[in-house]
Parts: C-alpha cells; structure tokens; sequence
C-alpha cells in the first residue's frame, strides 16, 4: 500500500517535472503547446546517446540533457513558435501537432524505432525495505532531485527579480510590459527553461517508462495535458499537486485495478474539468 | 435591405453551382472508371464525411475538438455490434448506430460550454480516450485487443458490400455521404446555420439580438456527432472489422489535418482535405513508410505559418468561381 503510494508520488514528481514547463508555456503566453513531449524525447536521447556511445556517467548526462532541450528551445522559440503567440489556438495546436509530427519520424531516422535505454548506475538501483515499504533507490533519487527543482523554482519565483517580473507577466501581460518589463525576453528564458526540463525530466524518465522511443511525445502528451488541466495552468504549486494526484491515481489505478488501466486518470480529468473548468488549484478567474 | 432582397439574396446562395454538381456527378464516375481503387475511393469518401462531421463542430460552431474520435468510435463499434447480434441490415444499422452517436453528442455538449479552448480541448480528448478504454476493458462486446470482425447483409437485400462488392461499397457510402451533405448543406443555409454562424463571428454582439448560443452549440455538435457516427458506422460495415483504434488520439488528429488542409468553413474543404490527405499519405507511405508522418507535418507547419486562411480561401474561391480561379491569370 505504502509501497505503492511510494511509487506514485516518485512518478508524480518525474511528471511535474515534465510538465511544469508546460503550465508555464500556457499561463503566460497563453500558448497551447502539444509538442511539449518532443523536448522531453530529446532530452532522453541525449542522455542515452551521452551514455552509449561516449561513455559520460549518468550524473552528468543529466545536466546535458537539459542544456540540449533549453538550448533546442530557444531555436525554436526564437524562429517558429514567437510566430504564434498571437494566434489563434486552432493554430497552435495545428502547428505544434505538426511538429509532433515530424519529431517522431526524425528520431526514428536517426535513432531507429528501439527503445533506447538510459542506464541507471549501480548505487542508485537496487531496492531497500523501509519500515515495511519497499523503497526502490533510484525512486527515491528522482523525488529527491525533482523536489529539489521544485523548490527551487518555487524560491525562484518568490525571491528574484526575475520570478516577480515572471509572475506579473502572468497575471497581466499588457500591464507588466506597460511598466517597462521585457516581456519578450522573458517568453523566450522562460520557454527555454521549461523546455530543458522536460529534458532533464525525459532523461530521469527513461528507465521508469522502459527506455526512449520515438512515440515517446504522443504517449506522454496526453498525460502533460492531465497535469496541466488539473493543475490549472498558473503556479508552479497547482502543477505540482496535480502532477502529484495525477502520479499516485495512475499507478494505484494499475495495481489494484489493472483491467480498466488508465479509465480511472480520464475520468478524473473529465470530471475534474467539469467541476472546475479553470483547473482545480487554480486561482479563478483566469483566461 | 429590404426583407425581400435578403431573401432572395439568400436564395441565391443556397443555389447549387454548376462546379458543385460536377463535383458530385464526378465522383461516381470516378468510381466506375477506376473499379480497381474503389477500395480507396471508399476510404476517401468515409474519411470525407468524418472530416465534414468535425467541419460542423469547428468550422461553424468555432469549438477546437480533439476528440471526435469518441463519436466516430461509437458508431462503428455500434454498427459492429448491431450486426453480430443480428441487425445484418446495413442500413439500419448505420441510422442506430448514428443516432446513439448523436445522443452521445447531445450528452456531451453542456460540458464543452465552459471553460477555455484548453478546457474544450481537453474534455473532448479526454472523453475519446475513456471510451477507447471503456472498449478495451470489456472484450466481451468489442472483442479487445482482437478486434470485432462483423458480417454485413448485402443493402436492402440487393447489393453486397463485402470484400467482393468494393464498387457497391464506394457506391453505397457516396449516397449516404451526399444525403448527409445536402442535408448539411441545407442546415448552414438555413436561418439555424445563419444564426450559428453569427454567434461564431462575434457572441456578445449575437447574444445582444436575442440569439442564444447554449442552444445552438449542443444542437449542432450533437448533429456533428450523428454524422461522425455515420462515418464510423459506414466505415465498419464496408471494411468487416472494426478495431481499438478507431478511439485514438490519431484519429482525431488526422481528421483535423484533412479538414485544416481542405479548409474550414465551406463544407467541401473536408471532402477535398480527405482526398488531399489520403493520396499524400498513400503516395508517400508506399516511397518511406517509416517516416510517411514527417511528410504530413511539414505542410501542416509550413501552411500554419504562412496562414492557413490564404489556402483555405483559395480553395473555397476555386469552388465558387467554378474552377476558374484556378488557372493563373482569371479573373477571380
């Protein structure tokens, strides 16, 4: 039971870290953003390639992973997506599924259609039993890592200049760059900054999900998107409770009750967006 | 304007042009010349048709639907099921199958009322995914992973529609599609259809002359849903199988493509964006199958940053001048 609630808040966190970038994307440029999963691919094959090929231990592929992803991102940002801020959301998602679209194939290209595996070293596998819970050590790692990022994004926000620039821009756009802040630059540090997490995160993820392949951005897209709906899109708290439900429903859900699989996050989903169409943490109102 | 000339003015458009009625009579040409891509042609027109349901919910009700694929999955999964259980008609088969797609629609509408286009997004996807998992969890009535493969009586006793009857097949979903064309045709013309349209250009302004718009959204997308249905149910019974994918996230998306490619709005650009869609990708998954996706979203990017609206006009002024726009140098 504990062991299992163990392994949804490990899975949840990986998800927060996946898809806070994501939230942010849509809080403050109000940007529907479905190729968010293709960061996350490439962040994994990044940290696979690092791996198999050149022999770069595991802690440091990590920090690669990210700094690929970001610096991926900011191309991106800088040439397509700040195209798009002031479209309409049928563009966005037509653009960014097509983009989808082409990542799959380009990995498969490159990388081939085999899951590639991102090894975890020896002292972080294995499993230890814990006043009766088993607790799997590289479980507890990734708990330790993303609660760490998660705190310090959530410091980042409260306690620099930049995170209260951050969080006017969210609440009022037009306002913020009214009052001199940089709105633009700011878009385009913060975009690059979810996109390296969803890299780093991709990477954390790989051994959990079995290995990166190129369906990778599909799979987890939907899942994002729960994360996000759930969470409400403004604040790093609400994509990080939401995440969290979302973790712990999934793979309680798997366990107890497997022949129904992934009903139960759905019909959360729905039912959450029936209930409170703005998310359930977020603070009203909204756009 | 005086009431009259609105009228006839109205009139005039709920013409049918002469490049539509080619349209329509090429198509059965089309498949009696080329006896042997009927199989294809079929799939053409289904995907067409589904293509034409979401046309209804995006193009005239202006709601961002990733998830019509629910609708779609309802019927052809109902018309597989009608027919193992012994409703072997086709026909009424496909008007079940359609209707408890509609009411499915007609459930489902209130709950796309509220909230952003992200929550709209999310809702119809997340409902297609919950009826694909409530398919997958009960083997007994789709078969699972399996799929359900059904056996259909030939239409009104006369025609069969098997793998031996792929002509009639074609022939048979052509008359379904066009009644349900016309019949779409009909209802955007109508003072209904002008009323949605209105609330699609600018809702305050239509809520201020009296139009209500909850009614209106639930009417239209339960009749979008009624015709996806069709669409699946058309696709079962022609095809003999249907299968978990008809609820995925692929369908839907794809079904998107087709309509964005074609145009939205007008009615035809699904119909043309099927066609459009189906060849490319047939064209393209026999030279790279792996990698055929890529060649979809390319355009797809390419098309949204130059503006989708130039393209989608261009076909649509194709379809109003009757083609003539389309040789360089006419004048439009």
């Amino acid at each position: 039971m504990l062991t299992i609630l163990f392994d949804g808040v490990a899975y949840g966190m990986l998800l927060f870290v996946l898809a806070c970038g994501l939230s942010v994307t849509l809080g403050l440029m109000n940007f529907v953003n479905l190729a968010h999963g293709a960061f996350a691919m490439a962040g994994g094959y990044a940290a696979s390639a690092l791996m198999t090929r050149y022999g770069v231990p595991f802690l440091v592929t990590l920090p690669a992973a990210f700094a690929l992803s970001a610096a991926l991102g900011v191309v991106l940002e800088r040439t397509l997506y700040r195209r798009l801020y002031r479209a309409s959301h049928l563009d966005q998602v037509l653009f960014t599924i097509g983009l989808v679209f082409m990542a799959m194939p380009i990995a498969n290209y490159f990388l081939g259609d085999q899951p590639q595996p991102v090894r975890v070293p020896a002292f972080l596998s294995g499993r230890y039993e814990f006043l009766g819970i088993g607790v799997g050590v590289y479980r507890l790692f990734i708990i330790a890592v993303c609660g760490a990022i998660a705190g310090g994004l959530q410091a980042f926000l409260i306690g620099t200049r930049f995170g209260a620039q951050l969080r006017a821009a969210v609440d009022d756009q037009r306002v913020a760059s009214g009052l001199g802040i940089d709105v633009d630059r700011l878009f385009a540090i913060t975009f690059a900054l979810g996109c390296g997490l969803a890299g780093l995160g991709g990477a954390l993820a790989a051994d959990v999900v079995g290995g990166v392949d190129p369906s990778f951005p599909i799979k987890f897209m939907v899942s994002f998107l729960i994360v996000v709906a759930i969470g409400g899109s403004n604040g790093i708290l609400g994509a990080l409770l939401g995440a969290l439900l979302l973790g712990v429903l999934d793979v309680a859900g798997k366990y107890y009750v497997p022949s129904i699989g992934a009903f139960i996050i759905y019909a959360v989903m729905v039912v959450t967006l029936i209930i409170r169409p703005q998310g359930l943490f977020s603070r009203g109102g909204g756009r | 304007m005086p009431a009259g000339a609105v009228a006839a003015h109205l009139n005039r458009k709920a013409r049918w042009r002469p490049a539509e009625i080619v349209f329509w009579l090429a198509i059965p040409a089309l498949i009696f010349a080329l006896p042997s891509r009927a199989l294809l042609i079929n799939e053409i027109l289904l995907a067409g048709l589904f293509a034409l349901s979401l046309d209804l919910v995006l193009g005239y009700a202006g709601i961002v639907s990733l998830g019509q694929a629910a609708f779609f999955g309802v019927g052809a999964y109902g018309a597989g099921i009608l027919a193992n259980a012994g409703i072997g008609e086709p026909i009424l088969g496909l008007v079940i199958a359609s209707l408890i797609a509609g009411v499915l629609g007609l459930v489902t509408a209130p709950l796309l009322l509220r909230g952003s286009d992200l929550t709209r997004l999310m809702v119809t996807l997340g409902i297609s995914l919950l009826l694909g998992e409530v398919a997958n969890a009960n083997p007994w009535a789709t078969g699972g992973t399996d799929g359900l493969s059904i056996a259909v009586k030939p239409v009104l006793g006369l025609f069969p529609i098997d793998f031996n009857g792929q002509r009639n097949a074609a022939l048979y979903s052509l008359v379904v599609l066009f009644i349900l064309f016309a019949l779409a045709r009909r209802l955007v013309q109508s003072p209904f259809g002008l009323s949605v349209h209105a609330l699609k250009e600018n809702r305050l302004r239509s809520g201020a002359l009296g139009i209500s718009a909850a009614a209106r959204f639930v009417t239209i997308y339960a009749i979008a849903a009624t015709y996806a249905g069709a669409a699946g149910a058309l696709v079962a019974q022609t095809t003999g199988l249907v299968s978990l994918d008809v609820f995925d996230f692929h369908r839907s998306a794809d079904v998107l493509l087709m309509l964005i490619i074609g145009g939205v709005g007008y009615l035809y650009g699904g119909l043309i964006g099927a066609a459009f869609f189906i060849a490319l990708r047939d064209g393209v998954s026999s030279a790279t199958p792996e990698y055929w996706e890529f060649w979809i979203g390319l355009p797809l990017v390419v098309l949204v940053l130059v503006g989708r609206e130039r393209i989608g006009a261009f076909f649509a002024r194709a379809v109003a001048t009757g083609g003539a726009s389309l040789i360089p140098g006419a004048p439009p």
